[in-house]
């Protein structure tokens, strides 16, 4: 194709995005946004994934019957997201094969937030009302995003995640109103899990590389500076109601603005774990590849089973 | 030797009287397998009251950069539709 050529389609796909229009797999995109969709919805469906990785941790150890089929519910449903978004990324030409490999070496990123560790029960609460309501925030605007089968994806996933958080904020709910013991262990997943949530925004507006591009392709439709404070402002209101502090002294109404202000993010913290040194980043990429590797010999079982009954129809058909 | 589970697209028929619409895919190494699987990837809330699967590859899609020659003589043929027809007011139940 020309140089011209490649102009022609590329205003025409300007003129769809900007129409509101859904980008279909079969049409024609710029070959950036495509990376930038394999790129984005693979981490998305990673981050699903190894985000069954520290509640799984619970599920054997939760208090009550009730407590268990909810988290059982949760996990399983992470494992649906990851399975729609690997679905919907497939359909960008690339495989599931190369998917997991990029994820078990390292070369993809999934969301830094797993790579913290769930301590105590009360973390599964903490996870659900915090991680879940952000990646909450997160999402919902997606929905709206310009690559359809993205889009689609994001709105079964919304439907369904609005469960996990209610579970974990009741979880904390019910610790708050408990022993001295269960407030003051709510109150600790509370001061371990807001900074990092709060860094599940990604970096600051003025440091982030991609913004500016994905705001354009309507992949992302506010900045990580906004969706921060959306969640900032939200949550604040709920920790009130569960009686428990948020970790930050300089958190505070600003009366002008109508919004939280917080203190400064530890950003060398963040770096930190995206660049793989997080407290359980070695052992989340461990678990995922032992488990993908320790099932290759039922995956090839039931492949191999598959082809025996072909054959076997094939014959009788004569 | 390296198989992968083939693709499946996954089609869900929310109630009856309604038709089977696209959900989604998922690999599976046969179909029993797929609608199992898909039962449990698009139907944990009961979305369905049935299910069908296809190989991916058994479907045949047109071509976007074919739209304008496929769709486009539609657009001159008004005639097709109701409201072309010029009738008096009260003519009724027409």
């Amino acid at each position: 194709m020309s140089s011209k050529e490649v102009k022609n389609l590329e205003a025409i796909f300007d003129t769809k995005i900007a129409r509101d229009e859904k980008i279909e797999p079969k049409d024609w995109m710029p070959e950036k946004y495509r990376q930038t969709h394999i790129r984005q919805i693979s981490q998305h469906a990673h981050s699903e994934i190894v985000g069954m990785l520290p509640e799984g941790n619970w599920i054997t150890r939760a208090p009550s019957l009730r407590r268990k089929v909810a988290l059982l519910a949760k996990v399983q449903d992470e494992a649906g997201h990851g399975l729609y978004l690997y679905s919907a990324c497939e359909t960008l030409g690339i495989s599931r094969e190369e998917l997991y490999d990029q994820l078990h070496t390292g070369k993809a990123k999934y969301s830094s937030i797993f790579n913290y560790p769930t301590l105590t029960w009360a973390d599964i609460g903490a996870i659900g009302w915090l991680v879940d309501g952000a990646a909450i925030i997160n999402q919902v605007p997606l929905c709206n995003t310009s690559f359809g089968p993205y889009a689609r994806a994001m709105v079964r996933v919304c439907k369904e995640e609005s469960f996990h958080q209610r579970q974990g904020y009741e979880i904390m709910m019910t610790l708050c109103n408990g022993t001295k013991e269960q407030k003051d262990m709510a109150q600790d997943a509370l001061n371990r899990w807001w900074w990092p949530s709060l860094m599940m925004f990604g970096p600051t507006d003025d440091q982030s590389t991609h913004t500016e591009q994905s705001m354009k392709w309507k992949l992302k439709r506010k900045t990580n500076d906004e969706l921060r404070q959306q969640f900032v402002d939200q949550t604040v209101p709920q920790a009130d109601i569960l009686g428990l502090k948020i970790p930050d002294e300089d958190l505070k109404y600003n009366n002008d603005t109508g919004h939280y202000d917080f203190g400064e993010i530890d950003w060398s913290e963040f770096w930190q774990v995206v660049k793989g040194h997080g407290k359980c980043n070695k052992e989340r990429i461990k678990a995922r590849k032992d488990a993908w590797d320790n099932g290759k010999w039922v995956r090839d079982a039931a492949m191999a089973y598959s082809e025996k009954q072909k054959l076997k129809k094939a014959k009788q058909a004569g | 030797m390296k198989k992968d589970w083939p693709l499946w697209e996954v089609f869900v028929r929310s109630k009856n009287g309604l038709e089977h619409r696209h959900f989604g895919s998922l690999h599976a190494p046969d179909a029993e397998m797929a609608i199992k699987n898909a039962r449990d990837v698009y139907t944990r809330r009961k979305e369905g009251v049935s299910i069908w699967v296809v190989e991916s590859k058994h479907i045949k899609a047109s071509n976007p950069d074919d739209n304008a020659e496929m769709f486009d003589p539609a657009d001159d043929k008004a005639y097709r539709h109701p409201t072309f027809y010029d009738l008096p007011d009260d003519v009724e139940h027409m």
